[in-house]
């Protein structure tokens, strides 16, 4: 005979007594980013997509270089090519509200724990927790407070996606060296001008590699989302997997991979500080 | 000259419970034993000074020393844990934060001995900062930041970045980043440390220059003793977070307190930082011209000298008679036999300006004022034995 906790029934628990009590927030939750995400796929596929392409393109040019703008312009004829147009973009929107979402929660949070050493130590090992778990775990809550579909999709790929902007942030934060931040205290600043004009600008490379692997994680997360009924190109690849159609798995996987080379790459070069430019570097 | 800054029994003490600390203090345990026993370490232990204003300050001790720590409880950068600090006859250790803010936004400035620039912002945003922050609009901080850049050369620099100048030009960085906002203190830390030795130099003649042009109240910090003697008006000596001698230059070098002051200026240059004030001494005889040469002459035989100086009313130095010129002209006028062309020097010429001058000459040198009146006499012995460190 054995003892067991019962750890998975007392979670359980928990969120059955969540779903039946703050049914309420969760309600407003799912409207919000129900609205927001429909918004934001609407005015994607708002212009065709040769329009939409120049767009993009243009986007990359002016963010980044010349050759990464080719890179965008050659992957998005590829994928209108292969009639995921729409796919993608749906799997775009769902991906800029979770990085959006993530980034409002957590670069405060960030902010919060580079500057109090016991937030630190209290969101150190959720933030394990929440880079550890298998990613499939979140799935099964999202979809009790959410139900099916995008939204579940969304938070799962929030409460995934959020660490690395929480902890690159506060890493960033830290990182500014003492003396820096002891003459902006010298010459009389407020703790928020030392934040906004010292700290931040100065962390700034750094929270965008945050935003960046924030990015990164929302993307694979998109594909473990399929499951859930999130669509987009998650679920052309769940399709391809599930009805054996390797040509259509494959196609929709080589999607998701150029929209992440474009997503990773335009976002580095806005990490890259503006002080780096002029010096001709980067 | 005012009081601009006045610390009175100032104390740091370092640990969670200062003020176990200083029951500790006043029965007489040392710092090491405190150490050992409360883990607490005393960064300032009783710290009293003033600086008046227009009066370059030099605090100089070796690392350690808690000269960093006493600075930075001048404008509370580190809280201290027991004292008064009077800025202008404010308490700055009892005033509120926001008040503080105030006094450092307008009346103090300071420099970093890693120059702690602004690394994101150029070189004229660096300078902008402290007028920034405190809401001077735009067009005008733009505006005194240039003069300020222009203060020490560097105006044709305004909009490159920090990383783009060499370690002397990121320092005269610093120093228009505190200048900019016109401070009536500034506090500079360590503030050429960094530099190589001749950059370093031609930076403490530039600080000298401005100011002579701007009489700021400057407190500075060093390691580095003829950086001490040679910028400094006052210097205080720390040891383990104690001051334990405050003087002038010259009388850190003559009167050392201890043997620790003592050791640590016994390798110095003299000769740039005595002054033929400072080894001067009473002419032992004087002669007026109405004196008849034979006064002249007993006297110079009663003291045992070859030569006596002659002054007119009000002390004013006329010149010399030697003994063989009066002995061989009994009966002329003294005045006919004064030697004019005697050697001269002034309260503040350094030493080493009157090597060439003793060489050329076996007569004493005389000490004048700007009009002429004869303070004292400089005898070559007198030379040699300041070198020699004695007295």
């Amino acid at each position: 005979m054995s003892y067991r906790l019962p750890l998975g029934s007392a979670f359980e628990w928990v969120f059955n007594w969540l779903d039946d009590n703050a049914d309420w927030i969760f309600e407003a939750i799912k409207v919000f980013i129900k609205s927001s995400i429909s918004t934001l796929e609407d005015g994607l596929l708002l212009f065709p997509a040769p329009i939409m392409i120049v767009i993009l393109v243009l986007i990359a040019w002016k963010l980044a270089n010349r050759r990464i703008a080719a890179f965008a312009l050659v992957s998005f004829m590829l994928i209108l090519s292969m009639g995921l147009w729409e796919e993608t973009m749906m799997t775009f929107a769902l991906i800029l509200i979770a990085t959006l979402i993530s980034l409002i929660i957590g670069i405060p949070l960030g902010i919060w724990s580079a500057r109090s050493e016991r937030m630190e130590a209290f969101l150190r090992p959720i933030l394990d927790f929440m880079q550890t778990m298998p990613a499939f775990v979140y799935l099964i809550p999202a979809v009790m407070f959410f139900g099916m579909g995008r939204v579940s999709g969304i938070v799962a790929t929030v409460i995934f996606a959020m660490p690395p902007a929480i902890r690159l942030t506060s890493l960033g934060i830290r990182q500014v060296p003492a003396e820096v931040v002891e003459a902006a205290r010298a010459f009389g600043s407020t703790p928020n001008q030392i934040l906004f004009k010292i700290q931040l600008p100065m962390a700034l490379p750094t929270i965008m590699a945050g935003v960046n692997q924030c990015i990164m994680l929302s993307l694979s997360m998109v594909v473990i989302a399929s499951m859930i009924g999130s669509g987009g190109l998650g679920g052309e690849v769940l399709r391809g997997i599930t009805q054996f159609k390797i040509g259509l798995g494959f196609e929709s996987g080589l999607a998701v991979v150029l929209l992440a080379i474009f997503l990773d790459r335009v976002t580095q070069y806005l990490g890259a500080s503006k002080k780096l430019r002029n010096n001709g570097g980067v | 000259m005012e009081c601009k800054i006045k610390v009175s029994n100032l104390y740091k003490i370092f640990g969670p419970t200062p003020e176990k600390v200083f029951a500790l203090l006043e029965q007489g345990l040392s710092k090491n034993d405190i150490f050992a026993q409360t883990k607490h370490t005393i960064g300032v232990e009783d710290a009293n000074f003033e600086v008046k204003t227009g009066q370059i300050f030099v605090i100089m001790g070796l690392s350690g020393s808690g000269k960093s720590t006493l600075l930075r409880c001048i404008n509370r950068l580190i809280e201290p844990s027991r004292g008064t600090i009077l800025i202008d006859g404010e308490d700055i250790v009892s005033m509120s934060e926001a008040d503080l803010r105030e006094i450092r936004r307008k009346k103090i400035g300071m420099v970093f001995q890693n120059f702690a620039l602004f690394p994101h912002r150029t070189v004229i945003g660096n300078v902008e900062y402290g007028l920034e922050i405190r809401g001077t609009p735009p067009p005008e901080r733009r505006k005194r930041a240039l003069k300020a850049l222009e203060l020490v050369g560097l105006e044709r620099w305004a909009d490159s970045y920090p990383s783009n100048l060499s370690g002397g030009m990121q320092q005269r960085v610093g120093l228009a980043r505190a200048l900019a906002i016109d401070p009536d203190i500034l506090l500079m830390d360590e503030a050429f440390s960094a530099l190589d030795p001749l950059i370093r130099k031609e930076m403490q003649d530039e600080l000298l220059n401005l100011q002579n042009k701007m009489h700021k109240t400057i407190v500075f910090i060093t390691h580095d003793l003829d950086e001490a003697l040679k910028i400094g008006d006052k210097i205080a000596i720390m040891r383990d977070g104690k001051i334990v001698q405050i003087g002038t230059p010259e009388e850190i070098l003559t009167n050392p307190a201890n043997s620790y002051v003592a050791e640590f200026v016994q390798d110095v240059d003299r000769s740039k930082v005595l002054t033929a004030g400072s080894i001067m001494k009473k002419p032992e005889a004087l002669i007026t011209p109405k004196d008849g040469p034979h006064v002249a002459l007993r006297k110079m035989e009663e003291m045992g000298l070859s030569s006596v100086f002659v002054v007119g009313p009000d002390r004013r130095l006329q010149g010399l008679v030697t003994v063989d010129d009066v002995v061989n002209n009994l009966h002329k006028d003294l005045s006919d036999l004064i030697r004019t062309n005697v050697p001269r020097a002034y309260i503040d010429t350094p030493v080493k300006d009157l090597f060439q001058v003793a060489s050329e000459t076996k007569i004493p040198i005389a000490v004048v004022d700007r009009d002429g009146t004869l303070l004292g006499i400089v005898a070559r012995v007198s030379i040699l034995a300041a070198m020699a460190g004695g007295k």
